[in-house]
């Protein structure tokens, strides 16, 4: 019905041209598209790596940061992201396992997926503002690692409550079925049967959502990120130093930083981020290759 | 017994654990509240809506920051929606399968970029370009921050757009087909007005995106707050309202009047956030439910 009225009946000749030029503005479009992002990754790998030393990935920071290493902001990344999988990971497989294996389709389910839809799309910013008006000023936590990683698990919740959700999904009604018949619980059916089938799929969502967390930096603005820390943090209640944070200071807050230093930041995040990217595809490849159903 | 006992228990955590997204959005909601609704009571409505942001001052105008995020989205939103919608025409009805194999993880590369290290370049690398090339006092610009911002967006385009291409039904591209039509007429004609609303849905998320992203433009854009004033506001320095909230918040005192008035800021995002995500989704789950009944039928 949609093509009705409409007759193809140009020539075969005017076909052809146009579909040439149709075609070749599309691919240069797809090509435009991807080129800078091939240019950024390979940029900052060459910027970076010549800033890349033991020193410089383990020791503490010098001359008002400007030599030295960022050891504080990767141990800080690291008790952040720590921090947040706490939180998000046990929440989340509970929200999936929820939705997917014990919810009816009824208002409360309904009302839990606007609730998710809305988290997904709150902007990082916000979720700062409330981590400040929560867990910084109400709970009192301060401004602290707790805080920060809380406020981003989170914002972190909605990308794998969705991905546990669709992974338990995928696996067939069969193996429920037949996890009943043996005399097992719905609980045990879900715990043996089920959540294996489908653990692939729920570790690569928990990684992507963690490689999220890990990169932000406006919800840990007022939350827990600090601008310079003469140690590391020893508790969950410090103030921490961060990756992404940190690269922010050190180009806009702080003047003749050395060139080097912020590109091999920069380098160090990347690294961070896109190695947790990397292994999300490796476990979501293999799982697919290894499937028997 | 003891195994029905856990059994209830278990059950019961998983439903209250599973509901705590309500719980989270409400809390957001009552504390953006809390924090930044007391400031209705310090500011008349004709205050804030002024053109003039200088808290040193307590003129607390929100207009320019609106106009700022204003511009920088459209903006962003026209460079990135022929990109993304052209990429994932290419990627969902022309490239070949080893093509897609490199195409689709270098998209997901660009969505896992921190918005920070996309900020970083742009102040080393884009904005001197702009600058020079433009011949502009200043390289960072509305214009440079709706580049990084369409950037950020085109991952999600993409992938919400494929998804919509891909919801087309092989019958109508057949149908098409079997009238003579070649495979760029039902691209054109058949695909594209079928999977419209999909493409519309993607749009409206890039939108969200854009809007609330904070670090990249708060970097790149300048921070002046200043007014829309025709064409050339794309070339001036402008300040978004997330990127208003990021660099004040800091320098504060909670409890303030400025404090509150940057939680209000925080509300408008909020509620523009929800709107945008709710509605989107709807037309989303519309949509499937129409082409599920549309393969029953």
């Amino acid at each position: 019905m949609m093509i009705q009225g409409k007759k193809f009946t140009e020539s075969a000749r005017s076909k052809h041209i146009t579909q040439g030029i149709a075609f070749t503005i599309i691919r240069v479009i797809a090509v435009v598209t991807v080129l800078p992002i091939l240019g950024i990754v390979v940029y900052i790998v060459v910027r970076g790596l010549p800033a890349i030393s033991w020193e410089f990935l383990t020791a503490m920071p010098r001359d008002g940061m400007r030599a030295g290493g960022i050891l504080p902001a990767i141990v800080g990344t690291f008790y952040l992201m720590i921090g947040t999988a706490a939180f998000a990971i046990p929440l989340g497989l509970a929200g999936g396992i929820y939705l997917s294996e014990y919810s009816e389709d009824n208002v409360w389910t309904r009302l839990i997926r606007v609730a998710i839809i809305s988290l997904a799309g709150v902007p990082s910013v916000v979720y700062g503002l409330f981590g400040l008006g929560l867990f910084v000023l109400f709970f009192q936590f301060g401004i602290s690692i707790l805080s920060a990683s809380l406020t981003l698990s989170i914002m972190t919740l909605p990308v794998i409550i969705s991905t546990t959700e669709e992974s338990l999904r995928s696996v067939p009604y069969q193996f429920r079925i037949v996890g009943i018949s043996l005399g097992g619980t719905q609980w045990q059916t879900i715990r043996k049967v089920i959540l294996p089938q489908a653990l692939p799929g729920i570790i690569t969502g928990i990684i992507l959502g963690l490689e999220r967390a890990v990169g932000e930096t406006a919800p840990i603005l007022f939350t827990g990120a600090t601008f310079f820390l003469p140690r590391l943090p020893s508790s969950p209640l410090d103030a921490t130093m961060a990756l992404p944070y940190h690269i922010f200071v050190i180009s806009t807050q702080v003047p003749g930083m050395p060139i080097q230093i912020q590109y091999g930041t920069v380098l160090v995040l990347m690294v961070f981020v896109l190695g947790m990217n990397l292994i999300a595809s490796l476990i979501r490849s293999r799982a697919r290759a290894n499937r028997q159903w | 017994m003891r195994k029905q006992g856990q059994e209830k228990l278990i059950t019961h955590i998983i439903r209250i654990a599973g509901s705590s997204s309500i719980l989270f959005i409400l809390l957001i909601f009552f504390f953006l509240m809390r924090e930044g609704l007391p400031a209705l009571a310090e500011v008349k409505l004709s205050d804030l809506f002024s053109t003039r942001w200088y808290p040193i001052e307590d003129l607390f105008g929100i207009l320019p920051l609106l106009s700022g995020s204003l511009i920088v989205t459209v903006f962003s939103i026209l460079i990135a929606l022929p990109l993304g919608a052209g990429t994932a025409i290419y990627i969902g009805e022309i490239a070949p399968r080893k093509v897609n194999e490199i195409l689709k993880p270098t998209i997901e590369i660009l969505a896992g970029i921190p918005s920070v290290v996309l900020g970083f370049l742009g102040i080393l690398v884009l904005s001197p370009f702009m600058r020079e090339t433009f011949n502009l006092p200043t390289g960072l610009t509305a214009f440079t921050g709706s580049f990084l911002l369409a950037l950020i967006s085109i991952p999600t385009i993409v992938s919400i757009a494929e998804d919509a291409l891909y919801a087309v039904p092989n019958t109508y591209r057949d149908a098409a087909y079997a009238l003579g039509a070649s495979k760029w007429q039902v691209i054109w004609n058949v695909v594209l007005p079928a999977a419209k609303s999909g493409i519309m849905t993607a749009v409206m998320l890039g939108v969200g995106r854009s809007l609330g992203e904070t670090m990249a433009v708060m970097m790149v854009t300048g921070n002046a707050p200043t007014v829309f004033s025709g064409l050339n506001s794309f070339i001036a320095p402008v300040r978004t309202m997330t990127a208003t909230i990021a660099s004040e918040m800091g320098e504060v005192a909670s409890g303030s009047l400025h404090y509150r008035i940057l939680f209000l800021i925080g509300i408008i995002l909020f509620i523009f956030s929800l709107i945008i995500n709710v509605y989107s989704s709807n037309t989303l789950a519309k949509r499937t439910a129409k082409s599920r009944a549309k393969m029953v039928s």
